[in-house]
C-alpha cells in the first residue's frame, strides 16, 4: 500500500465486539450506563485486552454516556480521543465505527471503543409523539396533521419508491421473513423462538400504510462495542483480524431540508455515499458475500440495497425473496443475525457487528467462506453511513 | 397571529382529526411567522428567494439556491397534487387514541418550484389515493383553544 494514500484500509481493524444482554423495550434490570460497561468489558475480553488500554471513544446519535465517565469507570490511564457523531438517528452506526477508524490510522489514539447504549425504560422511546401543547418549528408543519413518529415520517418515501419503481410489498415481506428466519439461529435475538411465517406478516395489523408492524424495527434495551486497533497491532492479538475496508458517511443535496422537501425524496442517502465507499474498499457488489442492511422500516432495505447496488430498480422484485436472503444458500443472504427487526433494536450497531462475526466465521447464520460483508446504517435519515469489512484474504 | 380579512379560499371549522395534538405556534425567531399570518387569512404563502425567485419550504434563513439572506415571502395558489400518501392506522399520540385510520398526503406545488407540503387530505379515511390527483386547499380554522391556528388541508376537488 502506498504510504500517502488517503485511507484506513490496511491501515487498522476491528479487534473485539461485544454487546451486553438485549432487552425488549424497557425490560432491562440494569441502567443504560451500566449497559455500555458491560458491552465495552465484553468486547474488550473478546479482544483479549485489559479494558484500561482503551484510549479513544466513539458514539452517535447523541448517545448519553460520557467517555471521561466510562473511562474513569474503566480505568483508561488517559483519554486520548472522543467523538460523537450527531443526529440523525441510527445513521451514525457505521460511521462512528468509521471515526474510530480515522483516529487510529491518523494516530490520535491506539484502542477506540465505537459504542451505542440504550434503555428506553429509563429514558423513552423513539415511537412516540411529542406531548407538548405547543409545536414550534419544524414540526409544527407535520405534527398538527398526525405525522410524529419514525414510521410516519418514513412512510412516504416508501410509498412514491413504490409508485415510481414498481417495487411490490412482496420485497418487504421477504425482508422481515429473512430477518425473523436468522433469529432462530441466534440465541441473543430477542425473537429466538419467535418465527414468522407469510400468513403471520400478511395477517398483522397496519401501523402505517404501507408498513404493517412486521415492517418496523423492534425497540430495546441493551449496549454494543466494536473495538478499533492498528492493523499491527491486531494481528498481534489475533491470528484473522478483520478489516474494515472503507466506511463512507453522507447524505445527497439538502438531505436535511426539513417538511419532506429534501432534493431528492425517493432515496435512502446513500446515492453519495455508495461511489466512494466501493471506491475506497477497492471492492464492488459483486464482491459482497453477506448484507447487514439497517432496517429501520423494511422499504428502506429494498430502497438500500438497490443503492448499494446488490439489486436494481427493474429486478428488486425478482431478486429479493426470501429464499434468495437467506444464509447460506441465499444468493443475497441479509441481515443473518436478525437484525433491528428481530435480533435488536441496538440502533444498528448490532448489525455492524454481525457483519464482523460473518468475516470471523462466527456467525449463528454464517455465510460459508464469507470474505467481505457490507452493513449499512440508518437509511433515509439525513447522514447515513456504510461500512465494508473483509478478511485478509480481500484485503489482499 | 393577524387576523384580518380573510381569502374566499376554501375553509372548515371541522377538524379533520380529534383535538388534542401540540398546537403550532410561529417559531420564536420569526422565520416562519409569515406563513402562520397568511394561514389566519387563508392565504397560502411560502419564502421566495428575492435575488434569485426560488421558493423555498420549509422555511431558512438563506436561500439554499443562490446563498441570499433576502429570502421574502409570496402568496403562491393554494392548490397542488398529490405527491405521496401514508395511512396511519396505530396512534402514537394519546388524542389519536380514538381516531381510526387518518390519511397523510404530500403536496407538491408545481407553480412554486414543486416545493412540497404535508397535510390532510379529506374525506374518507379509507379512500383510494391517487398520486397525481390535484387537490386544493382548506384552510381549517382552530378558534376555541387557548391559541387559535389554522391548518393548512387538502381535498380532491368534486367532479
Ligand atoms: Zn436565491
Amino acid at each position: 500500500m502506498a504510504t500517502d494514500e488517503l485511507t484506513i484500509r490496511g491501515r487498522v481493524a476491528v479487534v473485539g465486539v461485544g454487546e451486553s444482554v438485549y432487552y425488549k423495550r424497557a425490560q432491562s434490570p440494569e441502567p443504560e450506563f451500566k449497559l455500555v460497561l458491560r458491552a465495552i468489558l465484553a468486547a474488550c475480553a473478546d479482544a483479549g485486552i485489559d479494558p484500561s488500554r482503551v484510549d479513544g471513544f466513539c458514539s452517535y446519535s447523541n448517545d448519553r454516556n460520557l467517555p471521561a465517565r466510562i473511562a474513569n469507570a474503566l480505568g483508561s490511564p488517559e483519554i486520548r480521543f472522543s467523538n460523537m457523531q450527531w443526529g440523525s438517528g441510527g445513521g451514525g452506526a457505521a460511521a462512528a465505527i468509521g471515526n474510530a477508524s480515522a483516529a487510529v490510522a491518523a494516530g490520535f489514539a491506539q484502542c477506540v471503543v465505537a459504542f451505542r447504549g440504550l434503555a428506553q425504560g429509563q429514558f423513552g422511546r423513539f415511537g412516540a409523539g411529542p406531548r407538548s401543547n405547543t409545536i414550534s418549528g419544524q414540526g409544527a408543519f407535520t405534527v398538527p396533521y398526525g405525522v410524529m413518529s419514525p414510521a410516519q415520517t418514513y412512510a412516504m418515501r416508501t410509498t412514491r419508491l413504490m409508485y415510481e419503481h414498481g417495487i411490490d410489498g412482496s420485497t418487504m415481506r421477504a425482508v422481515a421473513m429473512a430477518a425473523y428466519h436468522h433469529a432462530q439461529s441466534n440465541p441473543r435475538a430477542v425473537m429466538y423462538g419467535r418465527p414468522l411465517d407469510e400468513k403471520g406478516y400478511d395477517e398483522a395489523r397496519w401501523i402505517v400504510e404501507p408498513f404493517r408492524l412486521y415492517d418496523l424495527c423492534l425497540e430495546n434495551d441493551g449496549a454494543a462495542a466494536v473495538i478499533v486497533m492498528s492493523a499491527e497491532a491486531a494481528r498481534d492479538l489475533t491470528p484473522n483480524p478483520v478489516y474494515p475496508l472503507a466506511v463512507q458517511q453522507g447524505g445527497g443535496h439538502r438531505s436535511g431540508a426539513s417538511v419532506h422537501n429534501q432534493t431528492d425524496y425517493v432515496t435512502s442517502s446513500f446515492k453519495t455515499v455508495v461511489p466512494h465507499l466501493y471506491g475506497q474498499a477497492k471492492v464492488g457488489p459483486e464482491d459482497i458475500d453477506v448484507v447487514q442492511s439497517y432496517e429501520n422500516f423494511t422499504g428502506a432495505v429494498v430502497m438500500s440495497l438497490i443503492e448499494h447496488g446488490l439489486c436494481t430498480y427493474e429486478n428488486a422484485n425478482e431478486v429479493l425473496t426470501f429464499e434468495n436472503l437467506i444464509s447460506p444458500t441465499g444468493k443475497l443472504p441479509l441481515n443473518t443475525s436478525g437484525g433491528n427487526l428481530a435480533e435488536c433494536y441496538m440502533h444498528g450497531l448490532g448489525l455492524q457487528i454481525e457483519a464482523i462475526r460473518q468475516i470471523r466465521g462466527e456467525s449463528t447464520s454464517q455465510v460459508p467462506n464469507a470474505r467481505v460483508a457490507l452493513a449499512n446504517a440508518g437509511p433515509m435519515v439525513e447522514v447515513a453511513s456504510t461500512a465494508i469489512y473483509g478478511n485478509q484474504e480481500a484485503l489482499g | 397571529m393577524s387576523e384580518s380579512k380573510r381569502s374566499d379560499a376554501k375553509s372548515t371549522q371541522e377538524a379533520y382529526l380529534h383535538a388534542g395534538l401540540p398546537a403550532p405556534t410561529p417559531a420564536r425567531d420569526g422565520l416562519d411567522k409569515p406563513y402562520w399570518d397568511g394561514t389566519r387569512r387563508h392565504e397560502l404563502w411560502v419564502q421566495r428567494c428575492d435575488d434569485c425567485g426560488t421558493h423555498q419550504w420549509g422555511p431558512e434563513w438563506m436561500c439554499h439556491r443562490c446563498r441570499s439572506f433576502e429570502v421574502g415571502w409570496v402568496q403562491v395558489a393554494a392548490e397542488g397534487v398529490i405527491y405521496s400518501w401514508e395511512r396511519p392506522h396505530h396512534s402514537v399520540h394519546p388524542a389519536l387514541a380514538g381516531q381510526g385510520p387518518y390519511l397523510v398526503v404530500l403536496v407538491e406545488l408545481p407553480h412554486a418550484d414543486r416545493l412540497r407540503m404535508v397535510g390532510n387530505l379529506l374525506g374518507d379515511p379509507m379512500q383510494d389515493v391517487e398520486i397525481g390527483a390535484r387537490v386544493q386547499a382548506v384552510f381549517e380554522d382552530h378558534d376555541d383553544g387557548e391559541r387559535s391556528f389554522t391548518l393548512v388541508q387538502w381535498s380532491v376537488p368534486a367532479g
